[in-house]
């Protein structure tokens, strides 16, 4: 079994352990109700070492890289880099993309622009 | 002044309105845009992990490019923007990115971070600035109430951005005086609009764009403007309002220009 902790922490460069738990980065958090873990959970489970129940959750996916957890945090943790690694640990995996291709033509409009495309290919596969 | 330019694959695709009206007014404002050879997709995001590699190095080569020729590098995209500013950020400060990522390039002299990143936006203000951009606007857009949509990706993060005050941002709104029109401050203005979302999970991206839009509207705007073509299209396609127009700023540009 992977040290999935080690390898989200490394990935991330992310010290969870400079949180102290204001709940900032949730609460300003645009896709809080479309996540079952929220940033400060994204910074505490990784913390425990609870990651596989991170990486079985559609959280990571509806994560918008938006910054504001970034940008809001009082103490520089970072979670979204969290949410990038944990997700990483499972695109990055045989057969694990979020995103295949045959689903696009599905998806796409007359006036969506490429980059939203090309933008969650980065996000969702590998 | 000649300024290697990084358009990104949208602006000549869906937002060809974005990157032609920036041209023809950089013109006119006395600079040119030269786009950078063989520019490579930046891939809209920027890969945060610190052990991706080759997700970076098309940003990187286009640095490394404008870095050869001594030229600031101008883009247009908000994406396009935070992705090749942060790429470069990490080229300045993480030395194991440095290190594999010039080990890959083989470039004649490894990248370190050189090259100058600036939004279009920055030039306007820090380089032509907004009291000559004024003296040269022939069709001030009076009495026309603009709401400002900055989103996330022009101001976060802050110090690696260096844009402006992420929180309390004032060069869309000094932009909008200096074309002669009145800025709408509003409080979603700088919220995202549900990004890349519009195909994973649409819910999200109609109900953050609908705020935006709402709260713009609520204000009294009579128009929105923004630098980002996925912020068009979901303002535009999943806000559920429609009576509010939303177009580049650099259409506006060049309309208070004289040149549209
Ligand atoms: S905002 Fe920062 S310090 Fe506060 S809970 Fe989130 S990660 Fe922890
Ligand atoms: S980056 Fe992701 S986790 Fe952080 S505030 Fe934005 S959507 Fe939420
Ligand atoms: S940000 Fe977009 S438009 Fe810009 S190059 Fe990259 S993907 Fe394409
Ligand atoms: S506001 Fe929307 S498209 Fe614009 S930068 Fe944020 S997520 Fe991207």
């Amino acid at each position: 079994m992977a040290d999935y902790k080690e390898l989200v922490l490394t990935a991330s460069g992310v010290n969870p352990l400079k949180c102290m738990r204001c709940g900032k980065c949730s609460g300003t958090c645009p896709s809080y109700d479309a996540m079952e873990y929220h940033p400060h959970q994204f910074v505490y489970m990784v913390e425990k070492g609870d990651i596989e129940k991170l990486m079985e959750s559609k959280s990571i996916y509806t994560c918008l890289s938006c910054f504001a957890c970034v940008e809001r945090c009082p103490r520089d943790v970072e979670p979204a880099k969290l949410v990038e690694a944990v997700r990483l640990a499972v695109i990055r995996q045989q057969g694990k993309n979020h995103l295949k291709s045959e689903q696009i033509p599905d998806m796409v409009d007359e006036e969506l622009p490429q980059q939203a495309i090309v933008s969650a290919f980065r996000k969702y596969s590998k | 002044m000649t300024y290697s330019y990084f358009p990104g694959c949208t602006l000549k695709t869906k937002a060809k309105d974005l990157d032609r009206y920036a041209r023809i007014s950089a013109e006119a404002l006395g600079f040119t845009l030269e786009e950078i050879p063989d520019w490579q997709c930046c891939g809209g995001v920027y890969p945060m992990a610190k052990n991706e590699i080759a997700t970076k190095l098309s940003s990187i080569r286009a640095l490394a490019n404008a870095r050869d020729k001594e030229q600031t590098l101008v883009t247009l995209c908000s994406a396009c923007h935070n992705v090749l500013k942060q790429v470069n950020h990490d080229m300045q400060t993480d030395e194991d990115i440095v290190r594999k990522a010039n080990n890959y390039l083989k470039l004649d002299t490894p990248y370190q971070g050189e090259a100058q990143v600036l939004h279009y936006l920055e030039v306007l203000r820090d380089i032509v600035g907004f009291d000559t951009l004024k003296s040269k606007v022939t069709n001030p857009l009076k009495g026309k109430k603009i709401a400002a949509y900055y989103g996330c990706l022009l101001l976060r993060p802050g110090k690696i951005m260096q844009m402006d005050n992420p929180e309390n941002p004032t060069i869309l709104e000094d932009f909008i005086r200096a074309i002669g029109a009145t800025p709408v401050i509003y409080p979603m203005r700088n919220e995202c609009c549900g990004g890349y979302l519009t195909l994973d999970e649409k819910s999200v991206a109609e109900s953050r764009s609908n705020k935006v839009m709402t709260s713009a509207a609520d204000m009294g705007a009579d128009m929105v403007i923004t630098a980002c073509p996925l912020c068009l299209y979901n303002l535009r396609k999943n806000s559920g309002v429609s009576d509010l127009p939303v177009i580049y700023f650099t259409e506006i540009l060049a309309q208070a220009l004289g040149l549209e």
